[in-house]
């Protein structure tokens, strides 16, 4: 039996680039102007399962991903790095899961990959920044888990240490096998795509996706069947309806504010000695500094 | 029953963590406007000294949690033990800080209750919600509000119908508040051995650096602030001429963090530190919406920026059009010009 590895990745919109088109004009997200991208700390994550991959003299990575049809593009990109198949758990029941119902879902589509040694997800997405996905499915699982994990610095088949990066410090840690590792936007970064994988992957696809292709795909897929990116749905996983989507998630978004600028009544001063000597004998009258 | 819960984090020297008696404060407040009690949560090693601060803010019921296998802090025990008291006292409303432990423990006893988690509040209020669909309208829940979506859009957050509804807050976000006279409360000694069982040990600490942080901004009445516009290390240092001058920390946006002109510990926004110091001069920032949200409760706010768009200058009380280069120095002249 081969060492299991698997990651948790997520595609979300980039809000670290939100440009001026990106808030629409009544001051709403304008979420089909970001761009979809891999979530950063994710790949930090696939990087680590990669790395011990390379160490190991059998094992396998396997990229689990939930979203839209279109979260088929980051297993994609997993595969072109290195990793060995993916899964997209998607299903309209899924739609409005928090965090809670994220996890319970998650765990579901990991208890089919059964036995594996090692999850690993990222610190947080930047979406949401929540980073409570890895702890809560490690519960769900009732495995260990190791957070804000910057290094690895040993592991074999019964146990793994790893460096963890706290505010005000650094922990050493071990634990047995499985665990769930979440994994530090500072520990190393992902490395490139690999052009042979990306030859041998750029068909990947979900059966979904294979359905909008106007090629026919039959006989290549009959030849290679690793192009499969297998979904998984609600009834696949025999998921429980009470704890997924909307139904299964306890908190509720009751409101929704764009950020505004709100005006102060702002004092122009100039570089002059004047303006700047009225205001720091301003700042000591009030016994604001001094 | 259902009361307002705290965990308070237990930190290097044995004491409550400042984020927990921020959060204390906060959840007396909480209790005080749903007529309920405030109890504190403290597990770890030691802790018979941790009493008398816990009651300076109001805790009616202190749970001691005490045992040599409890410090330093480790995933599993404490799950075990906070998950276990919950499911026993039935908390309505459970405050973590949002901090490393925090954000490793509370998603853990979250998903053991199978109740909602709001992360990184921002502020936290007491309120009715009507359900659209079925109009059925819940009393006095706890509003979590937070920014989402990179600091763009600031939403409010219910639990309806799971209990406790628990949400982290960050450190500074919350304004610690001890009572003016004296309160006792109860203390509870946990039986631990009652949750505890050997696996909850399977992980092991090998080895722990745990340095103090040198930089006080949460503490610090006075904040010199400076941003990518700063540009040079040489201006920066100007920056820390100015602080020791008016007695101020010195704090940094994060492309000034990013550029390499300050520690990333300096750093002030969503991602940084959350201040509200008397007063804060920002240095050549630009006033991105992720910085704004750890400086802009500051009580009086400068901004020197050569831009006289900036958005900083919008919250700003002064803006001083200009060179930071130039008008620090000027600025440090005639304080010592003035001041005695
Ligand atoms: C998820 C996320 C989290 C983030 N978290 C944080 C955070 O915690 N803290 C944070 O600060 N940022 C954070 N950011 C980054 C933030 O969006 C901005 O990029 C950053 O705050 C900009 O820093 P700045 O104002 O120093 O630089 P700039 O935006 O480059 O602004 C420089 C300013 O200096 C002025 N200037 C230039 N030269 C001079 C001069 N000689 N004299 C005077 N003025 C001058 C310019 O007019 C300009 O206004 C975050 C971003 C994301 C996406
Ligand atoms: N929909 C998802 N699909 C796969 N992994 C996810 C998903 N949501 C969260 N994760 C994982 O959980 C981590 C923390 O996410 P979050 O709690 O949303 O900050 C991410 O870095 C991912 O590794």
């Amino acid at each position: 039996m081969s060492f299991r590895i698997i990651v948790l990745a997520k595609q979300v919109p980039d809000t670290r680039n939100v440009g001026k088109d990106a808030m629409k004009a009544d001051g709403t997200v304008n979420r089909a102007a970001l761009p979809a991208i891999f979530n950063p700390d994710d790949l930090n994550a696939l990087e680590m399962a990669l790395k011990i991959k390379d160490q190991m003299v059998d094992a396998e990575v396997i990229i689990v991903t939930m979203g839209p049809s279109r979260a088929a593009e980051i297993i994609r990109e997993a595969l072109y790095r290195g990793a060995d198949r993916g899964y997209l758990v998607t299903d309209r029941k899924f739609a409005g899961s928090d965090t809670l119902a994220t996890s319970y879902t998650l765990s579901l589509a990991i208890r089919k990959l059964e036995p594996f040694h090692l999850l690993i997800t990222g610190r947080q997405a930047i979406d949401g920044d929540t980073a409570q996905v890895g702890p809560q499915t490690a519960e769900k699982l009732g495995i260990p888990q190791i957070t804000y994990v910057e290094e690895l610095i040993s592991i074999d088949l019964q146990q793994v240490v790893v460096k963890r990066r706290l505010e005000q410090g650094v922990e050493t840690v071990k634990s047995p096998l499985p665990v769930c590792i979440t994994v530090h936007g500072s520990a190393p970064a992902c490395r490139p795509r690999n052009a042979k994988l990306l030859m041998k992957f750029k068909h990947a696809r979900t059966y979904t996706e294979l359905q909008e292709e106007t090629r026919d795909y039959t006989q290549l897929r009959f030849e290679k069947p690793y192009l499969d990116i297998e979904e998984l749905s609600g009834d696949a996983l025999e998921a429980d309806e009470e704890k997924i989507g909307l139904a299964g998630s306890p908190t509720k978004v009751k409101k929704i504010e764009n950020v505004v600028f709100q005006h102060k009544e702002s004092k122009i001063l100039n570089n002059s000695d004047q303006d700047i000597e009225w205001l720091v004998r301003q700042l000591i009258q009030n016994h604001i500094i001094g | 029953m259902n009361n307002v819960f705290v965990y308070c984090e237990i930190n290097e020297e044995g004491h409550i963590a400042e984020v927990s008696l921020e959060l204390l404060s906060k959840g007396r407040r909480l209790a005080n406007k749903l007529n309920v009690e405030l109890e504190a949560l403290a597990i770890g090693y030691r802790l018979e000294n941790i009493a008398d601060e816990v009651f300076t803010y109001g805790v009616n019921i202190l749970h001691l949690a005490d045992d040599k296998r409890l410090f330093p802090y480790l995933t599993l025990p404490h799950a075990s033990i906070v998950t276990g008291i919950f499911k026993e006292e039935q908390p309505q409303i459970a405050l973590f800080g949002a901090t490393s432990i925090g954000r490793d423990l509370a998603p853990r006893v979250a998903s053991a209750l199978r109740c909602g988690l709001t992360a990184d509040c921002t502020s936290l209020e007491i309120g009715n919600h009507t359900e659209l669909k079925s109009n059925k309208v819940y009393q006095n829940l706890l509003y979590q509000i937070r920014p989402a979506f990179g600091g763009n859009i600031i939403a409010t957050i219910v639990n309806p119908d799971t209990r406790p509804q628990m949400a982290t807050v960050r450190d500074g976000v919350m304004k610690k508040e001890p009572l003016p006279s004296p309160f006792s409360g109860k203390i509870n000694h946990v039986e631990v051995q009652k949750y505890l069982s050997d696996v909850d040990f399977v992980v092991q600490i090998i080895d722990r650096h745990i340095e103090q942080r040198k930089v006080n901004l949460k503490g610090a009445q006075i904040i010199v602030s400076g941003g990518y516009g700063v540009g040079t290390p040489e201006n920066f240092k100007l920056l820390y001429e100015l602080a020791e001058t008016i007695g101020a920390e010195v704090g940094a946006s994060r492309a000034a963090v990013d550029a390499g002109l300050a520690d990333h510990e300096r750093q002030i926004g969503q991602t940084g530190v959350t201040v509200q110091p008397k007063l804060y001069i920002a240095c050549g920032i630009s006033g991105a919406i992720q910085h704004r949200a750890g400086m802009d409760k500051s009580a009086q706010i400068i901004s020197i920026n050569k831009d006289p768009n900036a958005p900083i200058n919008q919250i700003a009380d002064y803006t001083i059009i200009g060179d930071v280069a130039e008008i620090i120095p000027k600025f440090i002249h005639f304080y010592k010009l003035n001041s005695k």
